[in-house]
Formats: structure tokens, C-alpha cells, sequence
């Protein structure tokens, strides 16, 4: 599996980050070198083997699905770019 | 009076029981320390003020008896842990001017022991990174310096900072975080104490998320017995970290008896790298014969699947990475840098915002999850992870603990490594593994390479048996009896 341009432009897509297009071409380089080093994990037998989730044996606790807390609008708000009204505010989406 | 810097967390602590000097003067001395630290970048946000408050505090809480286990000492914390009202950047552009209204657990915890913040030490940006090259912030320059030669070391990453702090006498310890060797590696590089505690010791609330499954905090400081004294105020299950174990945490300082007799050492013959540097060899089989002199055990072991651990790690921790980080869109904290849409917002926000590795490994990550390849790259890679795991649940039947080196080389210079991602990764060999399986491992100042520079030892153990790591670090620290400290060039 290699990545080209394209793909590169669409991955960058899909992360949502520019990349300039003169930048596609060395970062395909960069990841397929990456990749390719990582091909050497199909010499692994894991057949049958399940995929470690959770590094202790455990489980996620569950716990009751209920507020806890809460009521912090201006801390919630507080870090945001742009805010209005206790409302983060963004560009506009539906025209 | 002598320099209080110098002193280690244990001295420090009796020294103010003792009433030889207070917190007050302890913290002074380490504020200026910090200041004439500047060549070294160790700190991007000092916080003199928030520290002096702190140790009068504390001097006020020892007089009415109430002494935590900190009481009163100064520390480093890597700016990836959230500070309540103080900057937090985790060393990105795309966390500018970010002031968390919260306080991380570890960091609070340290603080209900009575310990004081001096500052926010740099990193690699995100912790993505083995020689705190990539922060935001600028490089940190490790205090040693080969023997002969005045140009700059790296300190090692991703707590590079945290590191460079403790090397340099500007903090008595510092908190790390290790999700591949990002506390133990550095440790190695400045001659000091890294321990990563077993995944779900301490919480990961409130720090800065890179790779969910592995990211640790952890402490640093300049003795083991210093990182235990640390560690047992940092850890404690946390209800608001869904992974933080509700277990009991013992007396770690209590587990350093200096008594290893009959304890069994494995040692993995697949980290007898092909092409490993003479030194490290000789400095590994150097430790082998301490713990050997001392009345361990010494057994060889495998662990098989140790090749496979850096390839499925830069398969799993971008992976993770990827979906932790698309939190940064420009709309709840940060930088946002505005674009014609929503999703030119996002993208401009994040182009900009995201330094080089940063963005090389969320395409990785992106990519490794998408559709059509999650199967091959990322199940593959838990898989393999399975298989590692298994290999240190086998080797652990036979042994109490595991002895390696803790990286292949000493400190290198800046951008000898710059421009294959690959060579910089391999750093990280000797650490990753034991990440993935969730392991305590710690490295431990063992001697010095042929230019002068330190070189760690690597101690591992079975999950949540940070005691026996800590005993049997205490029992090689004292045989190598390290006491090399860099000359202090960066006071002018």
C-alpha cells in the first residue's frame, strides 16, 4: 500500500488540515516511508489473537447515568475564540 | 547557608521538619535558579508568584502541624498537565493562550501534599517527539555537554524540559508524562531518575490527551528515592479517568529495604540490538554483575515480539492520537485562524496551528483509522500488541523484574537526527515495548559514555509492582553510586 498525492490530499482532508500543495508530494514520501516500515508487523502470526484493548485485565466501570455536576456556562465558555451569550460562537453553516 | 538547590526531595523534607530553613527560603532559591536556567528553555511558563504564595502557605500549614508529604518543595510540572488560571500549551501553537479552568488530579494531588509549582516545563509538542525539538516553544537544552566540546545536547523528550529543570538544580523534581519512554528516555539523557508508574496509576485527568491507551504521568527527580516519595503523592484512583485503577497506594518509599537477595532478573536477550553501541553493552552487563553482587538472580529470557513494538506503537499511539486531537477546531480554546467556511476554519486552524510531526502523525493516524485500512493497520497493530503483551506475561513467570539499557545512545546533538522521523523513533526501542504492555519501568543514572554524558539503566516490573522496581533501582543506583553532575556553563 502506497500513498500518492491524491491520497495524501484526501487523508489531509479528512484530518481537516491544510497542506500546502507544494508540501503533498515530500509528506507522501514521508508517510510511505513510515508505512513501510511498518509493513513488518504482517510477519506476525495473530491468527486467532485478540486485539489488547485495556492493558490491566479489567473492565470499564460502569457507573449510574446521572448529573453529577455542572452549571459552569463561563468556565465552559471561558478559553473560546469567539463566544456570545455563554455560546461558543462559530462561522456560519447553513445559509 | 549551603546551596538549597542541592539538596534531594528526602534531605529537603527533613530539613524543613527540622526547621533548618522554611519553604519560603527553599522556593527562593529555586526561583533563582530557575531565572539563571533561561539558556536552557527547561520552563515555558515561570510562575514565581504562584510559587512564592505556595511556600508561604505551606510554611503557614507546617506551623499548625499539618504537613503533607511535599510539604514545601519545589517542582517542575510539564505544561501537558492543565493548571488551573496558569497557561497551559502542551508546547503547541493551537493552544494559545489557554487558561484552564480546571486542575489536573496528579497536579492537585501534589498540591493537597503541600508541594510548590515553580513553573511549566517545556516538551516536545504534544509529547510527539524524543528530543524536545518539536515544541512550539523552542528547544530544550540539555544541562550536560559532551567533555571538550561547548556545543548544545538535546535533553531528550518528550519531558525534555521537566528533565533539563531537575538536571540543572532549578527544580528538585518535576512530573513527566511517558507514553513511549518520553520519562524514562530523557531521564537517561540528563543523568537523572525517570519512573513511568503501571498505565492507570496515577490519572490521566486534566492532562493533556496524546495516546489515551499508553499516556502515563510519572515523576522525576534526581534519586529513587526521591521519584517514590513523588509518585506515592501523585497516584490514587481517580473516578473522572474511566482507566484509573481503584487500588490501594503503598508506601513506595517503604519498598526501598536495599535488599534484592534471591529477587530474579531477567534479562531479554532480543534487546541485544544488532549494531548496539559497545558502551551500552558494557554498561548493561556492568548493571547485570551489581544486581548479580548484590544477590539477585540473574536469568536470560526472550521476549520474542520485541522487533514488532515501534512499528505497531507508531501504528496505535497516531491512531489515538488522531482522534484525541480533533478536539483543536478552533471553536472551544486556542488558536483559530478564520477561513471562507466552517470546514476552511477547521482546516486553516489546524494547518496552522499543528507544528510538522504533529501533523505527520495525525496523517498517519487519520489514515491508519480510515475505511478500508483500519484492519490492516490498526487491528494489526492491537493485535501485535496482544502478542508483546503475552511475551512479558510469559517472561514474568519466571522473573521478578527485567534489566535493559534504557536507550541505545547518549545525548545527541540538535538536528542530528532531524531528517529521518524513522532514526529519531528508534529511540525509543527499549521503552516502547514495556508502554504498550502497560508496565512500571524506571530509569536509573548507571554511568558515563566515553564523552562524559550519562547513560541509564532500565528497570521493569510486573503490573501494579512498582515496589520491587523501586527496591531493585535503589539497589542499582547505589552499586553505580552516580554523582556526576553537568558544570553549570549555562550561569554565564
Amino acid at each position: 500500500m502506497s500513498l500518492d498525492k491524491a491520497a495524501v490530499a484526501k487523508v489531509a482532508n479528512l484530518a481537516r488540515i491544510r497542506i500546502e500543495e507544494k508540501d503533498l508530494e515530500p509528506m507522501a514520501a514521508e508517510l510511505n516511508n513510515i508505512l513501510g516500515w511498518v509493513e513488518q508487523l504482517g510477519e506476525v502470526d495473530t491468527d486467532n489473537v485478540e486485539p489488547m484493548t485495556s492493558v490491566a485485565d479489567m473492565r470499564l466501570r460502569w457507573r449510574a447515568d446521572a448529573v453529577t455536576d455542572g452549571g459552569y456556562v463561563e468556565d465552559v465558555v471561558a478559553n473560546a475564540p469567539s463566544r456570545e451569550d455563554g455560546f461558543f460562537a462559530v462561522p456560519k453553516v447553513i445559509e | 547557608m549551603s546551596d538549597l538547590t542541592k539538596l534531594s526531595i528526602a534531605a529537603a523534607r527533613d530539613g524543613l521538619k527540622a526547621g533548618d530553613f522554611s519553604a519560603r527560603e527553599l522556593t527562593a532559591a529555586h526561583i533563582t535558579a530557575m531565572a539563571a536556567s533561561k539558556p536552557l528553555n527547561a520552563f515555558i511558563t515561570e510562575t514565581p508568584e504562584v510559587a512564592v504564595d505556595a511556600a508561604t502557605a505551606s510554611d503557614a500549614r507546617r506551623a499548625r502541624g499539618e504537613a503533607g508529604k511535599l510539604e514545601g518543595i519545589p517542582l517542575a510540572i510539564k505544561d501537558l498537565f492543565c493548571t488551573k488560571d496558569v497557561l497551559t500549551t502542551a508546547a503547541s501553537h493551537i493552544l494559545d493562550g489557554f487558561n484552564p479552568r480546571y486542575e489536573s488530579t496528579v497536579t492537585s494531588n501534589l498540591w493537597a501534599e503541600g508541594a510548590v509549582m515553580l513553573g511549566k516545563a517545556n516538551l516536545d509538542e504534544f509529547a510527539m517527539g524524543s528530543s524536545n525539538e518539536t515544541s512550539y516553544y523552542g528547544n530544550v537544552v540539555n544541562p550536560w555537554r559532551r567533555q571538550g566540546d561547548n556545543r548544545d545536547l538535546v535533553p531528550g523528550g518528550s519531558s525534555g524540559g521537566s528533565a533539563s529543570a531537575v538536571a540543572s538544580f532549578s527544580a528538585m523534581g518535576a512530573t513527566g508524562t511517558d507514553t513511549g519512554g518520553s520519562i524514562r528516555q530523557p531521564a537517561s539523557f540528563t543523568g537523572i531518575v525517570g519512573m513511568k508508574p503501571t498505565y492507570g496509576r496515577c490519572s490521566r485527568w486534566g492532562v493533556v490527551a496524546f495516546a489515551s491507551s499508553l499516556d502515563q504521568p510519572g515523576p522525576m527527580a534526581r534519586s529513587v528515592r526521591d521519584t517514590a516519595i513523588m509518585l506515592e503523592a501523585m497516584a490514587g484512583f481517580d473516578p473522572k479517568d474511566s482507566t484509573s485503577v481503584n487500588m490501594p497506594v503503598p508506601n513506595f518509599e517503604a519498598a526501598l529495604t536495599g535488599d534484592i537477595r534471591g529477587l530474579k532478573i531477567g534479562i531479554p536477550k532480543e534487546y541485544r540490538l544488532e549494531g548496539m553501541s559497545e558502551e551500552i553493552g558494557a554498561l548493561w552487563q556492568q548493571g547485570i554483575d551489581w544486581m548479580k553482587a548484590a544477590g539477585a538472580e540473574i536469568i536470560d529470557i526472550s521476549l520474542p515480539h520485541t522487533k514488532y513494538a515501534l512499528p505497531a506503537y507508531y501504528i496505535i499511539a497516531p491512531a489515538e492520537a488522531s482522534s484525541n486531537l480533533a478536539r483543536y477546531d478552533g471553536v472551544r480554546f486556542g488558536l483559530r485562524v478564520e477561513g471562507k467556511d466552517m470546514n476552511d476554519m477547521y482546516a486553516s486552524t489546524r494547518g496552522e496551528g499543528f507544528g510538522a510531526e504533529v501533523k505527520r502523525r495525525l496523517l498517519i493516524g487519520t489514515y491508519a483509522l480510515s475505511a478500508g485500512y483500519y484492519d490492516a493497520y490498526y487491528l494489526k497493530a492491537q493485535k501485535v500488541r496482544s502478542r508483546i503483551a503475552e511475551d512479558f506475561k510469559q517472561a514474568y513467570l519466571s522473573v521478578d523484574a527485567i534489566l535493559t539499557p534504557t536507550a541505545p545512545s547518549a545525548a545527541f546533538g540538535f538536528g542530528e537526527k532531524g531528517d529521518d522521523p524513522l532514526e529519531m523513533y528508534l529511540n525509543d526501542v527499549f521503552t516502547v515495548p514495556a508502554s504498550l504492555a502497560g508496565l512500571p519501568g524506571i530509569s536509573v543514572p548507571a554511568g558515563l559514555s566515553k564523552d562524559g554524558l550519562p547513560l541509564g539503566l532500565q528497570l521493569l516490573g510486573r503490573p501494579f509492582d512498582e515496589e520491587t522496581v523501586f527496591r531493585a533501582a535503589g539497589v542499582l543506583e547505589e552499586a553505580a553510586a552516580f554523582t556526576a553532575v553537568p558544570a553549570d556553563w549555562w550561569r554565564g
